[in-house]
């Protein structure tokens, strides 16, 4: 089912609590441990940690390549993980090129990469954004103030499974003096998503 | 359990509507692509979302041109896909 997540977000907060309560009773989970578990994923969960990945990307060709063929595998170079949910989720890492640009969305719900890129902006899980940018990615793109060369063709990536997505922007011209603290400091947000240049 | 498919395949999308869950979106029903990739083996939620067994099975990227899905547009969309959602395209169906 693919809902509207501006709905009733009170009644969904009382189910959430209410199915809480009932895991507690039942001594299936213990209220403290999920609140550490939360706050500690969320405390480590920032975009940050995904622009950290593409300004080592940038600058170490070897990572890169390795960060393309499998995301899950290069992460620990950094410290970083897609783990700290109930299972570790597979993210692919998408490559921005001369000729291809890659946008990220989930349409049937809001699936994300939280851990590296934090929790998710508002417009990423509106309907407008969901469905609208599968069918006309370049107009969606023209909303953000992303004029993309109509000669580069988009790929727009549903995260409709367990995979969570992330892009890989094109590194800026006139960076080559800049180290990875000042490259990563460039990386935005949306530019992870697709819906920015970088 | 082999794979039933490879990069590179022509695939095409189950056109039927569920009265449950499913993860295959409706705008990309009946419609013929191309697998790009294996992600893993992962159980049907159509399945675990009605407490019914299911067994992991493969789920592929499979990238389909805009036109396909739309009618119109110059763009493709990649989606993951379960196995159970797909079977082979047919190859007069693939132009």
């Amino acid at each position: 089912m693919s809902g509207e997540h501006a709905g009733p977000a009170a009644t969904v907060a009382a189910r959430v609590r209410h199915l809480e309560a009932l895991l507690e009773q039942r001594g299936l989970v213990d209220s403290r441990e999920l609140d550490r578990a939360l706050e500690a994923f969320l405390a480590r969960a920032s975009p940050a940690n995904g622009a950290h990945v593409v300004a080592r990307a940038w600058l170490d060709e070897g990572f890169r390549a390795r960060l393309l063929a499998d995301a899950n595998a290069a992460l620990p170079e950094l410290g970083l993980s897609m783990g700290g949910g109930l299972q570790e989720q597979r993210l692919k890492v998408v490559e921005n090129t001369e000729g291809r640009h890659n946008v990220i969305v989930c349409t049937l719900c809001s699936c994300y990469p939280i851990a590296l890129l934090g929790p998710s902006p508002t417009w990423y899980k509106s309907q407008a954004y969901r469905s609208r940018v599968v069918r006309d990615p370049r107009a969606v793109l023209r909303e953000f103030g992303f004029a993309l060369d109509p000669a580069v063709q988009i790929n727009v990536w549903d995260a409709s499974a367990e995979s969570r997505y992330m892009v890989l922007p094109r590194r800026p011209a006139g960076t080559e003096d800049l180290d990875e603290r000042a490259l990563a400091a460039r990386v935005t947000r949306n530019g992870l998503i697709g819906v920015a240049p970088v | 359990m082999t794979d039933l498919f490879r990069p590179g395949d022509r695939v095409r999308t189950s056109r039927i509507d569920p009265p449950h869950h499913t993860r295959l979106p409706r705008y990309a029903r009946g419609a013929t692509g191309t697998v790009v990739e294996r992600e893993g083996s992962y159980p049907l939620p159509d399945r675990r979302a009605r407490q019914l067994p299911a067994e992991p099975e493969p789920v592929y990227a499979v990238r389909f041109a805009a036109r396909e899905l739309f009618g119109e547009g110059d763009h493709t969309v990649t989606l993951d896909l379960w196995e159970s959602y797909l079977c082979p395209a047919a190859t007069e169906e693939t132009k």
